[in-house]
């Protein structure tokens, strides 16, 4: 038995570093293939640097502490913005899976709303609050407030019915139905939900952040765009990414993967 | 002779969380038609059925025969379209901590480790910790689970998680257990264990208990009686009084006999079933 398993390991083992040095492999031939391109001077320096060049803005900004300052302002909104998405979304989904006049009106409303990317309300927005903190984190809570105030509510609607006979015949009544049972039950869809507001309000915050002149990620873009510093642009993406994908793979999958095994929904 | 002692002393600990007996239960023209925009269905005909405390019935019939259903309105979880239940006397409105149903699929909660789902009812009912831990305690040994009450429900097999579900039940110390095919999704060698366990259990706490199920053996081996529920809808064709010494044995040639007397008349029964649905068509 433990032979058995030892070898599943050793053979998983394996196969995680195969796929790691295919991997490795393809980048190198990508930055190789880049480099041939530049050598080529099919288009002046400034519109597409080397991977050198690129390398270089990017040690720059992070030696000189722009780029870790700018990430900090950047995740400081998406943070705020986040957090008061979580907390509206929570309400308002529990409200609409709980009642169905709440679904059938306000529900409507947020599958509309859903459908609109939420970069669309930064005029607006920037015509309410002026070019203020405030209109930012109004973008980025658009952004996150409908996907998590969504996967709330599929997530109660889809309780299986099964918990819910368990829970009653085992005593459970009114309130303690919601919070011990129906939001538990919900908690796979929540996160999913969690995971697409995340994803929606990170790109939203990058896309109204080219209109403000505060040091942040989104902004250092556009200043990369206004010197003619395309390598700083490409580096200035490359920790936009590199954050993004932190954050999905550290928080949001690691959540989910944990979740579906407990819950029993992947093997 | 120590061993005698502390055997003792773990009876008398466990004797005020599992006080023995049942109460007893009685059906009264309890039917059940499901009534939808396109068609009118009779799942249940109006069932009577007495049921003394303490004992073992076992409602044995077809897939979809209403027996499920029957249960699910003992329960308290479903309204009867006829009739009453009464359980000690008293009649039953909604579901009621005297009456527990166990389901086919365990129904445990994920999020909860072992220990937790054994305590859910408890919590339910307000007890508090250190109590609800000590009872669980005693409930997971009583099903053999010592060691597994910080295991997840994904972690656990089929067969042991009938075993939480079976502690989680008696937790909250009912008087009568309504059993749903608990043991039909599980292999035969682990079904033939919880029966011998189940049994024990009943027959040293005195609970009153139905149980649902389509094996015939199975209803042979646990039951005080067996009732035979035709094709839907539903309703009692034919009672056997189970008089075989306990504990049985699924090869004892007495059992067998007896359960296939009982699967003669439930073929009958079908076969006259589907003569009258031919007819109708």
């Amino acid at each position: 038995m433990a032979e058995v398993s030892s070898s599943v390991v050793r053979s998983a083992r394996s196969s995680a570093l195969g796929i790691w040095t295919r991997r490795l492999a393809f980048y190198a031939a990508l930055l190789l293939l880049w480099q041939v391109i530049v050598n080529l001077n099919i288009w002046p320096s400034y519109a597409l640097p080397g991977p050198l060049d690129v390398f270089n803005s990017l040690a720059n900004g992070i030696a000189s502490g722009q780029f870790m300052q700018a990430a900090l302002v950047s995740l400081q909104r998406l943070a705020l913005g986040y957090a008061i998405s979580l907390v509206l979304g929570t309400v308002l989904g529990i409200l609409v899976g709980r009642f169905s006049v709440v679904e059938e009106t306000v529900g409507s409303l947020i599958l509309g709303l859903q459908a609109l990317p939420s970069v669309c309300w930064l005029p607006l927005a920037v015509l309410w609050f002026g070019l203020t903190e405030q209109a930012i984190i109004f973008v980025v809570v658009m952004g996150a407030l409908f996907s998590i105030t969504l996967g709330i509510e599929s997530g109660i609607k889809n309780t299986p019915p099964i918990y819910l006979k368990a829970a009653r015949t085992l005593g459970t009544r009114g309130q303690a139905l919601y919070s011990q049972v129906i939001l538990p039950a919900a908690l796979p869809s929540i996160i999913s939900g969690l995971k697409q507001g995340w994803t929606f309000a990170w790109r939203s915050l990058m896309a109204a952040e080219l209109l403000y002149f505060t040091l942040s990620l989104g902004n250092l873009l556009n200043n990369g765009r206004d010197l003619n510093d395309a390598s700083q642009v490409i580096a200035v993406m490359l920790v936009i990414i590199a954050i993004g994908v932190a954050i999905d793979t550290l928080i949001f999958s690691t959540l989910e993967r944990t979740l579906r095994e407990r819950w029993g929904l992947q093997r | 002779m120590s061993g005698h002692s502390s055997l003792e002393r773990v009876e008398s600990q466990r004797s005020p969380l599992l006080k023995p007996g049942g109460v007893s239960l009685s059906v009264e023209g309890v039917g059940k038609t499901f009534i939808s925009r396109q068609q009118t269905v009779q799942a249940l005909s109006p069932i009577n059925l007495e049921v003394v405390a303490g004992e073992f019935v076992c409602l044995l019939g077809p897939s979809g025969c209403g027996k499920s259903t029957l249960l699910s309105i003992i329960a308290g979880l479903e309204s009867a379209s006829s009739g009453e239940i009464r359980a000690a006397g008293r009649k039953v409105q909604g579901p009621g901590t005297e009456r527990v149903l166990l389901f086919q699929e365990a129904a445990l909660f994920p999020w909860l480790d072992v220990q937790r789902n054994v305590e859910f009812g408890l919590l339910q009912g307000g007890v508090k910790p250190r109590e609800r831990v000590d009872i669980a305690q005693s409930l997971i040994e009583l099903v053999h689970l010592q060691g597994f009450e910080k295991s997840y429900v994904h972690q656990l097999s089929g067969g042991m998680r009938q075993r939480v579900a079976i502690a989680r039940a008696l937790a909250i110390d009912p008087a009568i257990l309504l059993m749903d095919e608990p043991f039909g999704a599980l292999d035969a060698l682990t079904r033939d264990r919880l029966h011998t366990e189940l049994e024990a259990i009943w027959s040293r706490t005195g609970k009153t208990i139905l149980f649902v199920t389509h094996n015939v053996r199975e209803a042979v081996a646990l039951g005080d009686r067996v009732l035979v529920f035709s094709p839907r809808p539903g309703r009692i064709v034919r009672e056997f009084r189970i008089d075989l010494p306990r504990p049985r044995l699924l090869e004892d040639h007495a059992l067998v006999d007896v359960a296939a007397e009982i699967l003669a008349v439930l073929k009958e029964t079908i076969e006259e079933q589907e003569e009258i649905d031919g007819r109708g068509k």
